[in-house]
């Protein structure tokens, strides 16, 4: 064992396979500092080039690429408050009220230095336990993983915010519509609106482009503002690197949460970072500060998510189950370059194993240090004119939705969760547990069916399961202790206590009205989640029947307190009311953004994708940014050169619209 | 990387392709010639990136692209969803008869098609096969039932088997209708994403019954047999230049799905279930994975792609890889590849409605 560690250290070090890790680097930045483009996009960019590879350098290209996009999307998150990429999300919570605060560079420095720690634990995890990792993920049943979907879920309680009854309902309607598409146990087809697109389900990216990026980019666009209230980066390099080792132990605790939720197949990583995020607030004594610039909301999520990378890898490596997103394709390039992952990755390839470790451990340490040196110049971004950016990043949004299917369908679903994900934030319904619930749905439905199925109804007193229900109430009793007060911030200052919300709510009924139709649509979608399931087979429909009829209830309830509660109470939450209170108004809404989104949608269902967003950015710069024509024509230019190139060494036809439908044109045009 | 060597490949090529017409000038069947020179061809593959048919894909395409005349840039397009539905609808409606799209399919292209999906917007009568790739799988059954091998498999009657499946319309429609020609009474859980999921299930003890594609049996499941946790049982088989099944030349000492239904049923296999269960088989294993032409393609281009495979296959480098990258089968064009491509795209209409009537009625698909 030492032997192989000690040759697959000495392989790694030549000129050729360091070159290659590299180069998997620099491209794992780029694409996890554009939104929306991650470890898949990646993969995808590299596939092409691995065929014929020596296996050492591919592998070295492949995990460079993955170990660092966790790294680099610290910048969009943090930066501009627009995920960078699924991993870090939750880093936005608390990242981006930093910048706004001027506190740009000890958030990205904090993040940084969690990120290296990070994935070097992972590594050095991956490293020491892959040879005897095999029987412990062999323990986790369906059952388990079941009642770790519900652990999952349970975090809802901590990111919801002002009401749990908001957050219970976010979460219930992230959950129907992770329900959409196939039943995991009959393969009916469920609440599809008879669109062909839905029966696959909606896909994770769309999600969190659509709840996070296009509510972030449209309130930015209406602000017209750089993004950095303040002058300057704050000269706060150091402190977040010191943040981040005084807060070691949250850094190894995420770490070794990442690692773990990583390496059990089928848990997957897609909420790694809300769960460290949650973990962090349960465990703060005084956890107010929370979503308004605490840096350990910064340095938790990012120790896990480029932690979870060196656990992910155990189960692919090990029994060719992919433990994150990225690691489905990685498989597929093990396969192009001769390399069937299975036990002999622990024996006669073991050599293999400890080159990836090791590649995962350089390329953390290597990406971190670029990311430092980069940070400088690109945190200037900040300060300038988000109207000169929103451009490029609606674009770029765009090109990330339509990877997912590569169909005109994936720009319309992007917009309309887009619509959700604004009155969602409108009205402080929490977006987070929107998402918790979307991705937990299948993995719950799923293993509670499986487990079902295999063990009946004795799989509860699994000690497993028994240990696994303990650590889920205590959770929830944790997050219901914490901080969660229905009543709102008007209680809270009749007993004295101090609140940076004022009255918050609508004080009249004709106020409140955007609230109230939005819970009535709300009611009517579970409604409808009510009478389209219950025709189903039993097993298709019980899931997704009881989960919408009880949210009902709960929409009910706060549809209820919209007209009866006092004034001030946490459903009456609405942004833009509580702006007019803090003064902050400044007779703006969001709609002449949306208006632009509109523009360009329905544009490119006409025109095809490439001629409209050519046209769209001429227009925007012109219109709304009011950059003269010669450099709006140039900086238009640019960016479809860019786009050109992706989707050259993409091999794909950019959205078509009925343009192209009657006349032939040439690439990337058609 | 691909690209820049078959472009350097694509040169070269030329360059030999100018000499050579210096030598031989007048070339009488130029009218008929197929030339792709400095054309690109897109590979059509209605799955994502990574998957079995994209790798299978990206492995062929370099040695399409170096034997195809005119040596073209050949790139394989990803056009996921719907379980391929999605993408080979999409190429039946728009690719053009030029030789310059192609598609790859599989059998998760080819089941919907045979089942009578209303989804499919495509119809292999249409297509012209240029290459065909057999591939072939395992049985095995945990050690704790006490079944040496497929003669004690009366030691199971009475007792419950489960398998994990990923869904009675998916590729394990195949185990499906077989386990029940053989009489086993099988609980088929659903909702697996992967044949690997499948085996994670069986080594956990969850499952007690499994299967595994060639490979992935050598590499992941041999191992369970060897440390006496499982039992081989049978193999799905292969088929001769014929169609006839016969045993799967990386298996022989393993009965095949036939000869397994004939020792245990002790009749040779016949009547509607079992034609209906050897369309499936066969769309499954060995046609699983069709290369194919769009409709009218004229038969110069066909025959050019056929030639290229015929060629491809006696390259040095491709037989260096194809063990790795095929899993010891070998790729079929010409009068075998056709009669794979027959077999495991059509299906006698009464044994399609026997199947959907029985997946109707007991795993609540619809049709």
């Amino acid at each position: 064992m030492l032997e192989a560690m000690q040759s697959a250290f000495v392989g790694l070090l030549s000129f050729q396979h360091f070159a290659y890790m590299l180069l998997g680097i620099v491209v794992g930045l780029g694409v996890g500092i554009l939104p929306g483009l991650g470890g898949i996009a990646g993969m995808s960019l590299l596939m092409p080039f691995i065929y014929g590879m020596d296996q050492v350098s591919a592998l070295a290209m492949l995990v460079g690429m993955v170990a660092v996009i966790p790294t680099g999307d610290t910048f969009t998150s943090v930066l501009m408050g627009i995920p960078g990429s699924s991993a870090s999300q939750a880093t936005v919570l608390d990242g981006f009220p930093l910048a706004k605060k001027g506190q740009a560079a000890r958030a990205l420095s904090a993040a940084f230095s969690a990120s290296l720690l990070g994935g070097v634990f992972g590594a050095l995890l991956l490293t020491g336990f892959v040879v005897v990792a095999k029987p412990l993920i062999l323990s986790f049943t369906t059952a388990e993983l079941f009642m770790f979907a519900l652990l999952g879920l349970s975090v809802v309680g901590v990111l919801a915010g002002e009401s749990i009854m908001r957050g219970v309902v976010t979460c219930g309607l992230g959950l129907m519509v992770g329900a959409i598409g196939a039943a995991p146990a009959t393969g009916e087809s469920r609440f599809d609106l008879g669109i062909d697109y839905l029966v696959d389900g909606v896909p994770l990216v769309i999600i969190g482009l659509g709840l996070f990026a296009i509510p972030e980019i449209a309130d930015l666009i209406r602000r017209s503002r750089p993004i950095a209230s303040d002058s300057g980066l704050g000269a706060g390099w150091l402190q977040g690197v010191r943040d981040t080792f005084k807060h070691w132990f949250l850094v190894l605790r995420c770490s070794a949460l990442g690692t773990f939720i990583g390496a059990i197949p089928g848990l997957g990583g897609g909420v790694v970072d809300w769960i460290a995020y949650g973990h962090a607030v349960q465990t703060t004594k005084d956890s107010s500060n929370f979503g308004k610039g605490e840096i350990k909301g910064v340095i938790a999520p990012e120790a896990a998510n480029n932690a979870l990378q060196g656990g992910a890898l155990m189960p692919t490596l090990l029994f060719g189950i992919p433990g994150s997103g990225s690691m489905a394709v990685f498989l597929g390039g093990m396969v192009l370059l001769g390399l069937q992952p299975g036990p002999s990755m622990v024996t006669t390839d073991l050599e293999l194993t400890y080159t990836i470790a090791w590649t995962l451990a350089f390329s953390s340490i290597v990406g971190a240090a670029i990311c430092f040196f980069l940070a400088v110049p690109i945190a200037r971004l900040t300060f300038v004119p988000f109207n000169l950016i929103a451009p490029f990043m609606i674009m770029i949004i765009c090109f990330a939705a339509f990877q997912a299917r590569r169909d005109l369908t994936d720009l319309l679903v992007l917009f309309a969760v887009g619509i959700v994900g604004i009155f969602l934030r409108r009205f402080g319904w929490p977006r987070p547990a929107f998402l918790i619930g979307f991705v937990l749905s299948s993995q719950a439905e799923n293993y509670l069916y499986q487990a079902l199925q295999f063990y009946g109804w004795e799989f509860v007193q699994r000690p497993g399961v028994l240990i696994i229900g303990a650590l889920t109430i205590a959770s929830t009793l944790m997050a219901l202790r914490s901080r969660v007060s229905e009543e709102g911030a008007v209680t809270k200052e009749a007993r004295g206590e101090e609140t940076d919300r004022p009255v918050i709510g609508g004080a009249n009924k004709a106020e409140r009205r955007p609230q109230i139709v939005f819970a009535v649509l709300l009611l009517a979608t579970f409604l409808y989640g009510v009478m389209s399931s219950a025709p189903l087979s039993f097993l298709g429909s019980v899931f997704p029947f009881y989960t919408s009829a009880l949210m009902v209830a709960f929409t009910g309830y706060m549809l209820m307190m919209l007209f009866v509660a006092k004034p001030g109470h946490s459903s009456h939450y609405d942004q833009e009311l509580a702006a007019k209170v803090k003064g902050a108004d400044d007779g703006t809404t969001v709609w002449p953004s949306v208006g632009w989104f509109v523009f360009l949608f329905s544009m490119t269902a006409v025109l095809g994708f490439i001629i409209s967003i050519a046209i769209f950015i001429t227009t925007f710069l012109m219109v709304r940014t009011q950059l003269g024509v010669a450099r709006s024509l140039l900086y238009t230019g640019l960016c479809i050169a860019f786009m050109s190139t992706l989707g050259h060494y993409l091999t794909l036809d950019f959205p078509a619209g009925l343009l192209q439908h009657y006349v032939e044109m040439p690439w990337p045009l058609k | 990387m691909t690209k820049n060597i078959t472009h350097r490949r694509n040169f070269l090529g030329m360059s030999v392709a100018l000499a050579t017409a210096a030598f031989i000038s007048p070339m009488p069947a130029m009218a008929d010639a197929v030339d792709f020179s400095d054309k690109t061809i897109e590979f059509v593959i209605p799955f994502g990136v990574g998957g079995g048919s994209d790798t299978w894909a990206r492995f062929n395409a370099p040695f399409l692209s170096k034997h195809l005349p005119g040596q073209p840039t050949v790139v394989v397009k990803n056009q996921p969803g719907g379980g391929s539905i999605t993408g080979a609808s999409q190429f039946a409606s728009r690719a053009k008869p030029d030789g310059l799209s192609i598609l790859g399919t599989s059998g998760s292209t080819q089941f919907p098609y045979l089942l009578g999906d209303p989804r499919v917007k495509y119809d292999y009568k249409d297509w012209k096969v240029v290459l065909a790739a057999p591939t072939g799988g395992v049985a095995y059954i945990s050690s704790s039932f006490g079944v040496k091998s497929l003669a004690d498999l009366g030691k199971l009657k009475g007792q419950r088997l489960v398998y994990g499946s990923q869904g009675a319309t998916s590729l394990d429609l195949v185990p499906l209708l077989g386990f029940r020609l053989l009489g086993l009474d099988v609980q088929h859980v659903f909702g697996m994403k992967s044949r690997g999921e499948g085996r994670l299930a069986f080594e956990r003890g969850e499952a007690n019954i499994d299967y595994q594609t060639t490979s992935a049996y050598l590499k992941s499941s041999l191992p369970i047999v060897q440390e006496g946790k499982a039992v081989p049982l049978f193999s799905w088989g292969a088929t001769d230049d014929d169609g006839k099944l016969i045993r799967d030349p990386n298996f022989p000492e393993l009965p095949h799905i036939g000869e397994a239904i004939e020792m245990v049923t002790g009749k040779k296999p016949s009547g509607t279930e079992w034609e209906a269960f050897k369309s499936f088989l066969i769309a499954g294993f060995p046609a699983q994975k069709l290369l194919v032409l769009p409709k009218g393609t004229p038969d110069n281009i066909v025959e050019a792609y056929r030639a290229a495979v015929r060629k491809m296959k006696l390259d040095p480098e491709y037989q260096a890889a194809k063990v790795e990258a095929l899993g010891g089968y070998e790729q079929l064009t010409d009068k075998a590849g056709e009669s794979l491509f027959k077999e495991g795209t059509t299906i006698d209409p009464k044994a399609r409605d026997w199947v959907r009537a029985l997946l109707e009625k007991e795993y609540n698909a619809r049709f």
